[in-house]
């Protein structure tokens, strides 16, 4: 054993190839927060009067609030004075057009990254809205979703172009003053997506964004909004990176999911920010408050995530079971490798009559990686019926990682089930040398082993992406085994 | 094909293995056969490169070269192949994409293009259908809710389609009932050739009725102490080890 841990020690060689830096002239504000900040960013942005007060409002409330302390993470202190709110190219200052007006090198940026903007390059099937920085840069397909009625734009286009529902939606799933990075969220957020389906549509392709930080010592608050009017489905996924920087950066995003009548969402996340070295240092501090509300009948809301990135990641993505017969599903994959430490789970509130809702969370920590999960399921008085399911597994390579659960459970009906299961295994070195014995190297088997722990969750994602996540759980794991 | 010369080994410091002396030429079946705790487990996995263990002393020498040289992975796709006494679960792999990674490893190391799915689905078919194993079998994760006879005839699966030159058996028959110790027999029965040398580690020598050995070799403390052929099995199963232990000491 303790051979085994040596060699863990001496084969630190992960690969970041994501972590090279563009060179790109930007706007970017001097560092500070107060009203006067907000005020340029909601000018710049051509924003309604409605929207600066409803920044505002938050901004007042975020003043009075503190950061979370509760979570299994240790938290350097932020200097939030200390961070610029808004960067953008410069380039893009109106809005491109069209892809001919994007300036060259941020769609090498893309290529580089493997997301190609043009459309004849891009995957079929898959529409692209690519936010680089505060400020999006390019939506592909437009002219394709448009005539099937689906509305997928940055969410400053959409404030512009269709203020009516963003003004209906935003903030009626996660409100204003939620929680202290949601608050902030809502005074300064910059860019982001915003989907709408029309009734009874199925949206024709998948729908996905493309997050990039860039500039340096700036924090990303970007703001999604997905609504799924009745009967409509749509696929969303999203994937993120980040330059490979000394200095920690800030990303705390908010997500919203409405789902009405008969509605489904599907949301995947590819997380792959840049995760800092194995000492600790730099890395994306990733702060996001995710949250659905099947607000109709019928509706359906999955989220799938595979978290490899980020220094430290704080996120749970929730659905609010509202209608009858509605369902939640939550299906992630943590990696906390190097010195990456994750809390992460989902919160199941049953409100609506004969809901249901699937939890499975598979953690893998390595190195002296910390991974918790924390999911909450609660079932109020008047949600009859309610059903849960929570698998939590625990996968620890070597002897100085982590893994911590903690469920919470508040039942107030009766009639509810709700079951939990939870492991905690080691890639044993039986299981190594089982695959070497056959000729399959250490890294391969490796991969294989953590690959196979969690088929459950990576089956859910859509096909590219999967290909995707398995790629990088390989990646990300490459040298935590000698 | 192997040579083993005063092999020693120890485990967290204690001496396990104390001056093996071994030589197995092409096409032989060499039976090790010796009480609990002699070191037979011990040799097989010294030989196919598990960590853990410390060689101390003396040499082993594989196709001409120094055995030690190469890391376990490297010794499988130069030819060495383990069937496990308790093979290992990998929950959530798939049963054949693991053997297909097995496989294109070695052709890799053979410097051979990659088997595609057709040719490999078609020959793995095959060598199932001589193990008389179901179809589902490739489907399902590795080892994972195997029973026993199952775990066994998987191993014996990888050994025929790797087509190893040096095979070692660990206490293969162990938790077999006899028609799946003859179906396993069956299948290493199939594999003998004049180019590929088994190493069968057994504590009893009922598998020897089913894979007939050319030499059968007495392990005790770490020795071995008593050299002949079939019959010496024979010998073993009447009087049992005491009286062989008690002529080595």
């Amino acid at each position: 054993m303790s051979s085994t841990a040596q060699e863990l020690d001496h084969l630190i060689g992960k690969e970041y190839k994501e972590g090279f830096v563009t060179d790109i002239e930007a706007e970017t504000f001097d560092p500070g927060l107060d009203e006067d900040v907000i005020r340029r960013l909601s000018a710049i942005k051509q924003e309604p009067e409605w929207l600066l007060e409803w920044r505002l409002e938050a901004f007042r409330h975020w003043q009075t609030m503190v950061g979370p302390d509760w979570a299994k993470l240790d938290v350097p202190p932020i200097d939030y004075q200390a961070l610029s709110y808004y960067s953008a190219p410069k380039s893009k200052k109106d809005g491109p057009k069209s892809l001919d007006e994007v300036d060259p090198k941020l769609l090498e940026t893309y290529e580089k990254l493997g997301i190609p903007l043009e459309e004849r390059a891009a995957l079929a099937g898959v529409a692209v809205d690519a936010v680089f920085d505060s400020v999006s840069v390019a939506t592909t397909f437009k002219d394709k979703l448009n005539e099937a009625g689906v509305i997928f734009c940055s969410f400053s286009e959409a404030v512009r172009e269709h203020p009516e529902l963003v003004r209906q939606y935003l903030g009626t799933v996660v409100p204003q003053g939620d929680n202290f990075f949601a608050a902030l969220n809502s005074a300064v957020f910059s860019d982001g997506s915003f989907i709408y389906i029309p009734k009874g549509t199925r949206c024709p392709m998948e729908l996905s964004t493309y997050f990039r930080i860039n500039a340096a010592n700036t924090g990303q608050f970007e703001r999604t909004l997905i609504v799924a009017d009745e009967g409509s489905y749509v696929s969303y996924l999203e994937g993120c990176t980040a330059p490979r920087r000394d200095e920690n950066q800030l990303h705390a995003a908010v997500v919203e999911l409405v789902a009405l009548d008969n509605a489904q969402i599907k949301y995947s996340t590819v997380q792959n920010w840049y995760p800092g070295d194995e000492n600790g240092k730099g890395g994306i501090y990733n702060f996001v408050t995710k949250r659905a509300e099947c607000r109709g009948v019928n509706s359906k809301v999955s989220w799938t995530q595979v978290e490899t990135g980020s220094a430290i990641t704080w996120k749970y993505p929730s659905c609010v079971l509202k209608g009858d017969n509605s369902v939640g599903e939550f299906y992630s994959v943590a990696l906390s490798t190097l010195k990456q430490q994750a809390d992460t789970g989902t919160k199941m509130i049953h409100i609506g009559k004969n809901t249901s809702s699937t939890i499975i969370s598979k953690g893998i920590s390595a190195m002296r990686g910390s991974n918790a999960y924390r999911g909450l399921v609660k079932v109020t008085k008047g949600a009859d019926n309610a059903r849960n399911y929570t698998q939590c597994d625990s996968l620890l390579m070597g002897d100085r990682c982590a893994a911590h659960t903690f469920p919470y459970m508040e039942v107030a009906n009766p009639t509810a089930q709700v079951e939990h299961e939870a492991t905690t295994s080691k890639i044993s070195d039986d299981q190594l040398f089982y695959c070497t014995s056959r000729g399959i190297s250490e890294e391969d088997a490796v991969s294989m082993i953590v690959n196979g722990f969690c088929k459950e969750v990576i089956k859910e994602l859509p096909m590219e992406f999967a290909v995707e996540a398995q790629k990088l759980l390989g990646v990300s794991l490459e040298g935590s085994v000698g | 094909m192997l040579s083993i010369k005063d092999l020693r080994a120890s485990v967290d410091g204690k001496e396990i293995l104390k001056g093996i002396n071994l030589e197995i030429k092409p096409g032989e079946v060499h039976a090790i056969m010796g009480p609990n705790g002699s070191g037979k487990s011990t040799l097989s996995h010294v030989l196919s490169g598990r960590d853990g263990y410390e060689v101390t002393g003396g040499s082993v020498t594989y196709n001409g070269g120094d055995l030690f040289e190469l890391e376990a992975h490297e010794r499988a796709r130069a030819g060495v192949f383990l069937a496990f006494q308790y093979p290992v679960e990998i929950p959530g792999v798939n049963n054949m994409y693991f053997l297909k990674a097995a496989v294109n490893a070695k052709r890799e190391q053979e410097g051979k293009p990659e088997m595609d799915s057709m040719e490999f689905l078609t020959l793995v078919r095959e060598k199932m259908g001589l193990l008389k194993m179901k179809p589902d079998f490739l489907h399902r994760n590795v080892n994972e809710g195997f029973s026993g006879g199952e775990k066994k005839r998987n191993e014996i699966l990888q050994m025929a389609m790797l087509e190893p030159n040096l095979c070692l058996l660990d206490e293969t028959d162990s938790g077999l009932d006899i028609d799946a110790l003859q179906i396993v027999a069956e299948g290493v029965n199939a594999l003998r050739s004049p180019e590929r040398s088994f190493v069968v580690v057994t504590h009893y020598q009922r598998l020897l009725d089913y894979i007939v050995p050319d030499f059968v070799h007495v392990l005790a403390h770490g020795r071995i102490v008593k050299s002949g052929g079939r019959e010496l099995a024979l010998e073993l199963e009447e009087k049992g080890y005491g009286w062989i232990e008690e002529q080595a000491a």
